[in-house]
């Protein structure tokens, strides 16, 4: 688990969930926090936070009565998974600029 | 005012039968009730609405399938109706671009569920006219058009497949560079 990449989808939602958010409110969130590049589409964003549930990833909170607009919060395996993520792509990111960043011809 | 068009579209065909229903949109007549062949429009303003079809895994009455739905519905969309697997939803244009899926994996996983519908079906016809022609052989009964009939329907299902199956190999591919 620890070398595979996660998907953007899924690292955006992961970093939306560090506060309690439902699925339209991560939608918005994503499409700001990428300045308007990654869209999370409405079937794309509930496949994704089924399968995150079944992972224990993030968690749905006890909702209000309606339970209309299930809200869901990161878990604690989730934010080492986020970290484990945040190393992967520092490390790419660091060697992009070593080998690439700040070459004139690149 | 209402306007009723009776159209046909084959299974496969599900992403022309949205860009169709798009373009009604486009001219201001929105969807708002279907059954089967018929779709019922409405007088809206011109491109006031966008419009995507999904075939479900399960039936649209499924607790599973209720959830989903819901799901959508809070994005700001809207149920239209539904037959058999297949539902329509609706959003207004004003409310923000509207798409069920944005990544390849998601598209993919649809194209199964069209996949898996045309196999059973193409099994179906396959069986019965199959069962027709051994009747004949083997009896020399007489071969009725309507037995043979699944037959021919079985062609244009495997021509179905064929092109699915093809939508998803290109799908598959890009997924070796893309997420």
């Amino acid at each position: 688990m620890a070398n595979q990449a996660l998907t953007e989808a899924v690292y955006y939602i992961l970093l939306s969930l560090t506060e309690p958010m439902h699925g339209y409110g991560i939608m918005q969130n994503v499409e700001k926090l990428s300045g308007g590049r990654v869209r999370l589409a409405a079937g794309t964003l509930y496949g994704a936070i089924s399968s995150l549930l079944e992972k224990g990833w993030i968690t749905a909170l006890p909702g209000e009565k309606d339970s209309r607009k299930k809200e869901y919060r990161i878990t604690a395996e989730g934010r080492l998974v986020l970290l484990d993520e945040l190393a992967r792509l520092t490390e790419l990111l660091e060697n992009g600029k070593k080998l690439f960043g700040g070459n004139d011809h690149a | 005012m209402r306007k009723t068009v009776y159209k046909w579209f084959w299974a496969w065909d599900f992403d022309k039968e949205e860009k169709w229903l798009n373009e009604m949109a486009a001219k201001g007549l929105t969807l708002c009730a279907t059954h089967f062949t018929k779709y019922v429009f409405e007088e809206t303003d011109p491109g006031a609405y966008q419009i995507r079809i999904e075939l479900l895994e399960k039936h649209p009455t499924h607790p599973e399938s209720e959830k989903y739905i819901r799901f959508i519905e809070e994005t700001g969309a809207e149920q239209v109706s539904s037959w058999i697997d297949w539902v329509y939803f609706r959003k207004k244009t004003a409310d923000g671009p509207f798409e069920l899926f944005s990544d390849n994996t998601s598209r993919v996983r649809m194209l199964n569920r069209v996949i898996g519908l045309l196999t059973t079906l193409l099994v179906l016809c396959l069986a019965s006219g199959g069962y027709n022609l051994f009747l004949y052989f083997l009896w020399g009964n007489t071969v009725s058009l309507v037995g043979l009939l699944p037959l021919a329907v079985s062609v244009l299902l495997g021509i179905g497949l064929w092109r699915i199956l093809k939508k998803k190999k290109t799908l598959a591919k890009e997924q070796t560079l893309f997420e």
